[in-house]
């Protein structure tokens, strides 16, 4: 692969310089620009010559920072997206949200209990929700918000842990709660609690860590340390696999 | 161009290859190359090996040392800050510890040094983005630590060893697998959500180069997952965050001691002067940098400044020379080219297959040696080519639902079951299509078991650091070199400041650089850190003014 066409930026104008793609125009912020097809929104608003800090963040879906909200020109509906996971459309108006207030409750993990009313006591607005589902319309990551804070309110706090899981934490569920709900707060608490409290703890890692501080290892270790790197060559080529010895067995 | 389930017509032909020969390759099994194997690949395709890739820097204290061209340029340029602007004798922070960069390494880092007896005033964490925006958010597939019975923190060390190429510190490999355990344990108290069985233990995976299932897995969200517990655990301590303020250069005192840094406000572009005893370099990688033309996997902020700021004050970086590449990079649709797609896919079966439906390579080599391995496949014509020319080799990710169970595609990997459903495809149906892409900065600054680099007063921990990974980091070892070095640098700093006083501070020794750089001969043409990569479109920065 030529290493011109690889980076985003020659990507970009490679899509312009193409004379059989096609141009959209978006609006950013109410400017309007014309961008080729087939970019990513934050890809399209770089082509049109802003450099981003705000609103920009991993460019692959993983960090929330991107939210953008659209609407287009001919429709009723507004959209939530991430503006890096999102092809432009032509006649889109974007805005992009630099950031999200949202007051976060302070506790100490270690000084909870996973019991029924523990989320509601840290957030106790969780109670007025009104179920409009507009949480879950404008969650990116089409998690069903409404839901988990629903069982997060009913004291379930594996099942809320369970439903927010592939939380971003981009905030827009709490943008637009009409009952001030910082929902993406609440998902993670209840996701500590699972983790901590209610998912079983493993038993071969407590023993392991008790061996590692015991001592049991360190002889073997300081041997492998002290090497020479053909030996430590030798000893590497005849490990065994464990993948490999599994599929011998037929598993 | 009309596409049918996410694909043109002429992809789908291709993919009805895999298609009918997937039964019969699920039962196919291709051996590992030996090692005399896995060397004549990489030095025939992996750019490593490429003498246009890299060159030797001509200042600094690693003069005549070979890193890559991209890296060279930057070690070869004059600094961003004019020294004349900044007075040091106003003080905007003053601190025990300055933590640089607030992913992974430095908010561990914090954690520790907050529980090691640092004041929580006295402890300051700059970004250059937001608090966790990094490349550890990013990371998908897993973290080791040798925890099972049939396993052992020695087999951890050899496999860190061998996949390293035998060229890691040996204190580096060995804390790495000897703390593993114990990181696991204190995530398991934070309340990070590890895939388990029924019965509590963990539900383990084997990575490329591992011979032993150890990989720790919270989903396709591993990273996702253990920042946020981190974060967390950093926002209710209220440990102070200085946000959209990259540090862009360190300072020193009168002894020749790192002592904190100037930051700069990217939003209002004041400068601040923060005085701290210890400092300590978490700022990750460099794939925005674009080394050897690949696209990356990595966070828009993966610049490599670190490396270079560390540079200006004399600390050392090795195994430069070398990064990796990720075999599995996404490469169609467009939208998507260089986004990661986890190694776990391969982890739970799924078989790279060429175009006409073949297997051709041990689905777990290394990294290296997979990448260089699809490079191969590919030059050999065997790649499936994109609308917009790509070569690309199929992922026959379908495989995992036969092996494990309908389902199991969208329960275990539902982040890349949802980005590929946006274009959509489904790849619980078809195959995905991946290329290499520039994943991680296996090398860095030099530092020892204490994260300490070659220049007093300087720490670092994370992708920034070198001689952990040598020259080829494993799948897995980056969520634990965060962790473990973090953790070990937020200690061992922690211990450093109890006795250290600071001089007057200092800004000379980038004067002294860049008259190095002049004095060199070298025009590169930019200054150095770059802090954001330039995507901006061509004809937009043709036509900029200089005005406000």
């Amino acid at each position: 692969m030529s290493t011109e066409a690889n980076n985003e930026a020659a990507r970009q104008a490679n899509a312009a310089d193409t004379p059989e793609v096609s141009i959209v125009n978006i609006f950013v912020m109410g400017k309007r620009y014309q961008v080729p097809a087939g970019l990513t929104i934050m890809a399209a608003i770089e082509y049109a010559g802003y450099q981003l800090i705000r609103a920009c963040g991993c460019r692959a879906g993983f960090c929330g920072a991107c939210s953008t909200v659209y609407r287009k020109d001919d429709e009723q509906k507004l959209h939530f997206a991430l503006a890096c996971q999102t092809t432009v459309e032509d006649g889109m108006y974007l805005v992009q949200i630099p950031f999200v207030p949202a007051s976060k409750a302070k506790y100490m993990i270690e000084d909870l209990k996973a019991e029924e009313n523990t989320i509601l006591s840290m957030y106790p607005e969780i109670a007025r929700c009104v179920s409009c589902n507009t949480c879950t319309k404008s969650c990116p990551q089409d998690i069903k918000v409404m839901m988990y804070i629903q069982n997060a309110l009913r004291g379930d706090i594996a099942k809320a842990a369970e439903l927010s899981f592939d939380c971003i934490q981009c905030g827009m569920c709490a943008m637009r709660c009409p009952a001030d709900i910082k929902h993406y707060h609440v998902g993670q608490l209840a996701r500590r609690l699972r983790g901590k409290y209610i998912d079983t703890q493993s038993q071969d890692l407590k023993k392991r860590v008790a061996e590692v501080e015991g001592g049991q290892y360190d002889k073997e270790i300081e041997e492998l340390v002290g090497m020479s790197e053909e030996q430590l060559r030798g000893l590497y080529n005849k490990r065994e696999i464990e993948a490999k010895k599994k599929k011998k067995e037929g598993e | 161009m009309k596409l049918i389930d996410g694909y043109p017509q002429y992809m789908l032909d291709s993919i009805k290859k895999v298609e009918d020969k997937r039964m019969e390759n699920i039962g196919k099994s291709i051996e590992p190359l030996t090692m005399e194997e896995r060397q004549a690949v990489l030095s025939q395709f992996h750019p490593d090996f490429m003498d246009s890739s890299k060159r030797a820097v001509k200042v600094g204290v690693d003069k005549g040392n070979e890193s890559y061209n991209g890296i060279v340029d930057l070690l070869e340029s004059p600094s961003i800050l004019d020294t004349s602007e900044v007075d040091l004798t106003k003080i905007d922070f003053d601190v025990d510890m300055l933590i640089i960069g607030g992913g992974g390494a430095g908010t561990v880092a914090a954690l520790f040094a907050l529980e090691n007896g640092v004041p929580l005033d006295k402890i300051l964490i700059t970004t250059k983005l937001r608090h966790g925006d990094a490349n550890s958010m990013m990371a998908q597939g897993g973290i080791q630590a040798a925890d099972r019975p049939e396993d052992s923190p020695p087999i951890h060390y050899l496999d860190i060893y061998g996949g390293g190429h035998f060229t890691n510190k040996p204190e580096l490999a060995k804390a790495m697998a000897m703390d593993a355990p114990g990181i696991i344990k204190w995530h398991e108290e934070l309340g990070v959500m590890y895939d388990r069985h029924d019965n509590g233990e963990f539900q383990e995976l084997s990575g490329g180069g591992t011979s032993r299932n150890r990989m720790h897995s919270a989903k396709d969200y591993t990273g996702m997952e253990l920042m946020r517990n981190i974060r967390d655990r950093s926002r209710n301590l209220d440990i102070p965050v200085l946000e959209f303020c990259p540090i862009v250069e360190l300072l020193l005192d009168d002894q020749g001691i790192v002592s904190g840094g100037v930051a700069f406000n990217i939003e209002t572009h004041e400068y601040y002067v923060i005085r701290a005893k210890a400092t300590i370099m978490a700022t990750g990688g460099s794939g925005r940098l674009h080394l050897a033309g690949y696209p990356t996997t990595n966070h828009y902020g993966a610049t490599g400044d670190g490396l270079v700021m560390a540079y200006h004050v004399g600390a050392n970086l090795r195994d430069l020379d070398t990064i990796q590449i990720h075999p599995t990079g996404d490469i169609y649709p467009d939208p998507v080219i260089g986004i990661l797609s986890t190694e776990k896919i391969r982890g739970l079966g799924a078989k790279p297959i060429n175009v006409n439906g073949d297997p051709f390579v041990f689905p777990l080599e290394p990294r290296d040696v997979e990448s260089a391995a699809f490079l191969k496949e590919c030059d050999k014509g065997n790649g499936i080519t994109t609308p917009t020319g790509m070569p690309g080799i199929w992922l026959d990710s379908p495989m995992i639902d036969i092996i494990h169970g309908e389902g199991t595609v969208y329960e275990k990997l539902a982040g890349e079951v949802r980005k590929f459903r946006r274009f959509g495809i489904d790849m619980a149906k078809h195959p995905i299509l991946v290329y290499p892409t520039y994943h991680y900065q296996n090398g860095g600054v030099e530092i020892n078991e204490k994260c300490e680099t070659a220049v007093p007063g300087l720490y670092a921990a994370g992708e920034v650091t070198g001689g952990v990974h040598g020259k080829n980091r494993l799948m897995g070892n980056s969520l634990l070199d965060y962790n473990v070095f973090g953790r070990r640098a937020g200690i061992y700093a922690a211990e450093y400041v109890k006795t250290r006083t600071v001089g007057k501070l200092s800004l000379a020794h980038i004067d002294e650089y860049n008259k190095a750089v002049e004095e060199a001969g070298l025009k590169s043409g930019v200054k150095a850190p770059i802090l954001l990569p330039e995507y901006r479109g061509k004809e937009a920065l043709a036509r900029a003014l200089d005005i406000l």
